[in-house]
């Protein structure tokens, strides 16, 4: 009989292994995540917080094991169905990852226009997702031109204007003062607020304490904490 | 797809001096091959219509009366592979030399007697001009009574004809390694674009874009540097044409041949070699580049 979890598992990791050459990158991880569940994956520098984000948006392949996202199994996906797998994600970089050389407008809209969608409703998402993020008014700025904390807003308007189901965000906060990280933390509270799975690496503890959601410890590659919800 | 040719244009402002490169070099691989091209073709029609009017020049014997010159020409009447004769008398090939020699005609002017013979101007069949059959009809017209002298000047045809064989093979060869040289810069150029642009393309991959939304700018980027290359190429071919064309058209017209530029369906064709070119360069290096 499958349980509560399994049903209502959003992400599943069954006995997965990273391997770079000799070093362990993950070892035996299995996890379940939970649709509209905020997950912290914390840990010190190296541990693994984020293979194991990578190996779910396959930037990285598993070297051993399974990984179910969404219900679809990622060992079994073709190359040419992975752009469809990443569009399930909203994915958030330290380094913030905007293209230089496009606007404000069309680093978020980048997002849509590989969906396929229509100009009208390009138009309509981006200027929303930039009116939430407090970013409205930096639409035609180039991000170098912009500090830290309002790049990362950007991604992280970004990560949600696709309206994917699941948040990925490695160490947001990494590379912010404290005003900038507190920012970008309510906005993914919002998102999460609004249906959306969450899931941060950070070894940010501050950040941690000061909010609600499952904890999963990693330690040189393996999760320390019980992985079921 | 207004929006990948918008994304391809903005591509090629954001990369000018590259681009500009491979447009240049495009532009100058069509112009060189063009104009071999355009060469060969009037070069091709003038030997066509100097070989649709080959002629034999029979000159009749000093002393020949009429009824042999009669005789004569119902001979050559008789013989198959003929298509038509023509009586130059003395007097006529006496003018004639003059009209061709305005400079010199105080000489003929002073000639005692006319030291011309009489000629019948021999046109054959076309399908009388290769030169064994030549030689069969002017060795039969030398045996024919009261003819002097058979005289046809197709071997300079022949030496022409196997050089401008051997001359277009040889712009086949050159046309084919400007066009692989071409399709090469071409590749490197949107090679050092992709590089540029690594860091972009990938961020796009993290997003979800396929492999086709990141090609497509590429291939519509190449197709405009082809079709700019071949238009500036072309451009370039029929102004220097026109000009240097106008230089010869008295000479060409007094041997009734008009030199002309390529029809409207060749410039087309030209155009799309340009854009298969850009498009041949940018389908390599993604080939490599994108998998990677």
């Amino acid at each position: 009989m499958t349980s509560m979890a399994e049903t209502s598992a959003v992400i599943r990791m069954f006995h997965v292994h990273k391997r770079y050459g000799a070093k362990q990158a993950l070892v035996d991880a299995t996890l379940d995540i939970a649709k509209n569940e905020f997950l912290f994956i914390s840990g010190p520098s190296g541990a693994g917080k984020s293979t194991l984000l990578k190996l779910l948006y396959l930037a990285e392949p598993v070297s051993e094991g399974q990984i179910l996202v969404d219900g679809m199994n990622l060992s079994r996906i073709p190359r040419s169905r992975i752009p469809m797998l990443r569009r399930k994600f909203g994915i958030i970089f330290q380094d913030y990852k905007l293209i230089p050389t496009r606007t404000v407008y069309e680093n978020v809209a980048l997002v849509l226009e590989v969906q396929g969608k229509k100009r009208s409703l390009i138009e309509k998402k981006v200027k929303s997702v930039l009116r939430v993020v407090g970013m409205e008014d930096r639409q035609t700025a180039y991000p170098p031109s912009l500090s830290g904390g309002e790049q990362q807003r950007v991604a992280v308007a970004r990560a949600v204007a696709g309206d994917p189901k699941i948040i990925l965000a490695d160490e947001p906060t990494g590379s912010l003062d404290e005003d900038s990280a507190a920012i970008i933390f309510q906005l993914l509270n919002m998102f999460f607020n609004r249906g959306a799975t969450v899931v941060v690496a950070t070894h940010d503890k501050a950040l941690i304490e000061s909010a609600t959601g499952r904890v999963l410890q990693i330690r040189q590659g393996r999760l320390e904490t019980p992985p079921d919800i | 797809m207004i929006f990948y040719t918008q994304r391809a244009i903005k591509d090629i402002l954001d990369n000018r001096f590259l681009n500009v490169v491979t447009i240049i070099t495009i532009a100058l691989s069509v112009l060189i091959v063009s104009a071999f091209g355009l060469f060969f073709l009037n070069a091709q029609d003038m030997f066509n219509a100097w070989k649709k009017g080959v002629r034999i020049m029979v000159y009749l014997a000093p002393g020949t009366s009429e009824a042999q010159r009669l005789d004569t020409r119902y001979r050559l009447q008789t013989i198959a592979g003929i298509q038509s004769i023509r009586f130059i008398s003395k007097d006529d090939a006496l003018e004639l030399m003059k009209d061709r020699m305005q400079r010199q005609t105080s000489l003929l002017d002073n000639l005692r007697e006319n030291p011309l013979p009489d000629a019948y101007e021999v046109t054959l069949v076309t399908e009388s001009n290769s030169p064994e059959k030549i030689e069969f009809l002017a060795q039969r017209i030398e045996g024919l009574p009261s003819v002097s002298e058979v005289e046809y000047g197709q071997q300079w045809i022949d030496r022409f004809a196997n050089f401008f064989n051997l001359f277009k093979l040889v712009g086949y060869g050159m046309g084919a390694m400007f066009f692989m040289a071409t399709v090469f810069i071409a590749a490197n150029t949107i090679r050092l674009v992709l590089y540029s642009r690594r860091e972009e393309i990938h961020i796009m991959r993290l997003v979800g874009a396929t492999d086709n939304f990141i090609r497509f700018p590429f291939y519509l980027e190449g197709l405009i540097q082809g079709l700019s290359g071949g238009l500036i190429g072309l451009g370039m071919l029929f102004t220097a044409f026109s000009a240097i064309g106008s230089q010869f058209e008295q000479t060409l017209s007094a041997e009734m041949v008009a030199v002309r530029f390529f029809s409207m369906g060749t410039c087309t064709a030209i155009l799309c070699g340009g854009m298969v070119t850009g498009l041949l360069g940018c389908f390599f290096s993604l080939k490599q580049f994108v998998k990677e």
